[in-house]
């Protein structure tokens, strides 16, 4: 029997040494190393990085994505699969390395607005996962001229590269904790629990343009058709994020690694259903290219046999279409659907949450209404470039007050309503 | 008494859920009446298209939500 | 016992001065409780101090709402309570109308909290409820005796600042509005839940109810396009380069007009896109492919339609709230009939 094993390195403290290595839960990065590795790719003209430790009195702003360092313990193979070393080879099988309780964040000069905030303390820091994260900051100048695209993924590159650099470090040294999950084809789920209900999991991935882009084993997902995989794969890097689209609801790659609908759906799997495996679509802004998709992830679910399926959103407005199709299509097939998403209600809550609605979606989890407003504290320190808070997502002309407070929607803050649900934020109506 | 008033959208499903009367099918979302993909003579002549096919729905009586073709 | 200050709101007819008759009287005060105001004295145990009422005629207040709110306003502030409390109206619908609109200026500009209490059908709910509690009641004013003790417990955990759960625990009619809140479990476990009930055959409840959108009737088609005046515009945010007028990237807070009439296409770097929901670059390349304006000058070079509007309506429709895109669309409307446009082209994104 096949198994994917997560070995978990937990990170108690970063720092920068001499040296780069992880000894007794301590990561201490050489400056100089992991900048000149970055700096290797010639759009980029500097390298600053900078930490950011729980409850410290700092933002980061703005940020793009977020990578948890991981990479594969067998030679030949590694995380990310397409972006270091060729795509042709199993991810989600063998053995992964995690750097546990810390994150690269990508920042540096705005690409564009759809960027994020952070805080590492006060109020803000309730609406982030990544606040409770012992944070290493890239913050990349690009070059002079340099295209948006070409910005983005230099960024984005060096986010992945810096994850799995760090995280190589841990290959010399024992692990604190050992996670193990069958990796099991169709025939044998079918054959040990022909009696719980077979359950897929479809996770949208939008895939829109600049900023609003997923990438499935290195491949842009634009033009992809969906994407059938076993749920480790996403633990080790099969889906890397190059969407911004909103700080609040994208899944950012460390989501994507640690999608608690995996997770969720895996601790009830030979208990009360049979998980079969995840379903990932693109989502595309022509029409027909949602229904070509939607009529896709609908096929594979029926020839898998599903009964029973999640879905969840990836963005706001038009991915809500790409959510009625294909739950018009699996309930009236008799898949029994429950969608999860996040809503825009207006700041008062009083606005209607989504841009697509069917009477088929009678089984909804929202993740929270991203418009309400928050006044965030003054930080002492900002990494980045505080001022970015007026033009990003979540912020207006004069968010930023005269003494440093910030007054925004939560929309601004990275994961605030993560669609996958790794939050607990919850929207009721009064 | 209002003004008729057409939608061109790439997505016509969301303009039906939130009533908008006539609708035509635009060419992407980044793009409702754009073709990049196309030379640029093309791409105007689509664009065109486009809004002649809208001037067109403005002059035509509906008594429900419509997706003119 | 710290007394807290009430002013309180009553119609004519509580307010003893006559029926319908008096309905057209305008607002006047007095210090200390009339009539019911006694009733929040002694259901407080005089921990209420009914400091001021005012009283008003329904017709008056109704038909001059403005008027009435800009009248009393400056009496409650003199009066400095800690509360204001309105009505209750029951099922009368002027009164009500009053009643909750008072409350949401009370809150809106003078921050101090106001309860009122009226039966759901009232217009003066509808008006009100997503800014302001209002408890309900039935319909007859018989009920009073009982209505006044529940506004003053409700009021009393308002002051207090006390947590108000939901509409069922408290009384309150329900607002139509959606808060966040932290749930015990995560988001992702309650839709795994969620789903094993629904496949169990088990009861469960959808946090999100599919909304209703409003449904407006289709306006009349142009009869003769050779003599109408046509307008361009669009959600996607096409705006002049530098956005001048800050439209919003997201939840957008206004819209804006920008003059096309010497233009026969939007350049390129003259114009760029402010919306923070699509890939900006093919528009921002040719902002023409979301605004039309080339295309739609050849038309009316060639005469398809008689003039082109001179000016384009813009905003940037990225989860900008559905209230908002209703307000904008109202204005924009009233602004392009008022000028004699016969005809609307909207793109969106």
């Amino acid at each position: 029997m096949e198994e994917f094993i997560l070995k978990r390195i937990r990170i108690r403290e970063i720092e920068f040494g001499e040296k780069t290595e992880i000894s007794g839960g301590v990561l201490s990065v050489n400056r100089e190393e992991l900048s000149d590795l970055l700096m290797e790719d010639s759009c980029i003209a500097n390298v600053d990085l900078a930490i950011a430790r729980p409850g410290e009195s700092k933002r980061i702003i703005p940020v793009k994505d977020v990578i948890e360092p991981r990479c594969k313990n067998i030679d030949g193979q590694d995380s990310f699969p397409g972006f270091f070393t060729d795509a042709n080879f199993p991810s989600g099988k063998g053995e992964t390395l995690v750097l546990d309780g810390m994150a690269v964040v990508t920042s540096g000069k705005l690409v564009n607005f759809q960027e994020g905030l952070i805080d590492m303390s006060g109020p803000g820091a309730e609406y982030s996962i990544f606040s409770r994260k012992l944070n290493l900051v890239l913050l990349i100048e690009p070059v002079k001229g340099l295209g948006k695209h070409e910005h983005e993924r230099s960024v984005r590159i060096a986010g992945l590269k810096a994850a799995h650099f760090l995280a190589s470090y841990a290959k010399k040294i024992s692990c604190d904790e050992e996670e193990r999950f069958s990796v099991s084809s169709l025939d044998k789920l079918y054959k040990k629990a022909p009696d719980l209900p077979r359950v897929v999991y479809v996770c949208q991935a939008i895939a829109q343009g600049l900023l609003h882009d997923n990438y499935f084993y290195g491949q842009n997902a634009q033009g992809c058709l969906p994407v059938l995989m076993y749920p480790t794969e996403l633990m080790d890097g099969a889906v890397i994020s190059g969407n911004c689209a909103a700080p609040c609801h994208k899944h950012t790659t460390y989501h994507h690694q640690n999608n608690p609908i995996v997770e969720d759906l895996l601790k009830e799997h030979d208990k009360n259903i049979n998980f079969l495996g995840v379903i990932v679509p693109p989502v595309r802004t022509a029409l027909a290219e949602k229904e070509r998709i939607g009529y896709q992830v609908f096929k594979l679910a029926q020839m898998m046999g599903a009964q029973g399926a999640i879905i969840s959103e990836d963005g706001g407005g038009n991915p809500e279409a790409d959510l009625m199709i294909v739950a018009r299509h699996f309930e009236k097939n008799g898949i029994k659907t429950v969608i999860i998403t996040d809503e825009y209600a207006g700041s008062d809550g009083a606005s209607p949450g989504l841009a697509d609605v069917t009477p088929e979606a009678d089984a909804v989890v929202t993740n929270g209404n991203g418009n309400q407003k928050v006044k965030l504290p003054p930080m002492d320190e900002t990494i980045g470039f505080v001022e970015t808070v007026e033009h990003i997502t979540g912020g207006h002309e004069g968010s930023l007050l005269s003494d440093g407070s910030i007054e925004m929607e939560i929309a601004g803050i990275m994961g605030s309503t993560n669609e996958l649900g790794i939050e607990n934020l919850k929207t009721i109506a009064i | 008494m209002g003004l008729p008033a057409v939608l061109i959208t790439a997505v016509p499903p969301i303009a039906l859920t939130v009533g908008a009367n006539r609708i035509i099918r635009g060419i992407a979302i980044p793009h409702p009446v754009g073709a990049p993909q196309e030379e640029p003579e093309e791409e105007f002549r689509i664009r065109k298209g486009l809004v002649e096919k809208a001037l067109k729905a403005l002059c035509t009586s509906i008594s429900e939500q419509t997706v003119f073709d | 016992m710290k007394t807290l200050k009430v002013v309180h709101y009553i119609n004519q007819f509580f307010g003893k001065l006559g029926g319908e008759e008096m309905a057209s009287i305008p607002p006047r005060f007095e210090d200390g409780p009339v009539g019911i105001g006694e009733l929040i004295t002694s259901s407080s145990h005089g921990e209420f101090e009914v400091v001021r009422t005012i009283i008003c005629g329904d017709n008056y207040a109704a038909e001059n709402l403005e008027e009435f709110k800009k009248v009393i306003l400056p009496w409650i502030e003199e009066a400095g309570p800690d509360l204001v409390i309105a009505g209750p109206a029951f099922a009368a619908g002027r009164y009500g109308t009053a009643c909750g609109i008072l409350c949401q200026e009370v809150e809106k500009t003078l921050g101090i909290p106001s309860v009122t209490a009226m039966h759901p059908v009232n217009p003066g709910v509808d008006l009100a409820k997503k800014d302001i509690f209002i408890l309900e009641t039935g319909d007859s004013a018989r009920q009073i005796a009982r209505v006044v003790p529940q506004m003053v417990s409700f009021a009393r955990k308002l002051v207090n600042q006390e947590k108000i759960g939901l509409p069922g625990e408290e009384g309150y009619i329900p607002r139509g509005i959606r808060i966040n809140v932290r749930d015990q479990r995560r988001g992702s476990k309650r839709a795994v839940d969620m789903l094993i009930d629904k496949l169990q055959g088990k009861n469960f409840e959808t946090e999100l109810p599919m909304p209703v959108f409003d449904r407006v009737p289709p306006a009349e088609a142009i009869s003769d396009l050779y003599e109408a005046v046509i307008a361009i515009g669009t959600e996607g945010g096409i705006v002049p380069e530098g956005n001048p007028d800050r439209i919003e990237a997201h939840n957008a807070s206004k819209w804006c007009r920008y003059s096309i009439s010497d233009l026969s296409r939007l350049e390129k770097g003259k114009y760029e896109v402010a919306h923070g929901g699509y890939d900006p670059v093919p528009a921002n390349d040719d902002p023409n492919r979301v605004l039309p304006l080339d295309a739609a000058r050849v038309c009316e070079k060639e005469k398809q339609f008689a003039r082109l509007y001179g000016y384009y309506p813009v905003t940037v429709g990225n989860v900008t709230a559905v209230r908002s895109a209703e307000k904008y669309g109202k204005e924009i409307g009233e602004m392009l009939k008022k000028d004699g446009v016969q005809g609307v082209i909207l793109t969106s994104t």
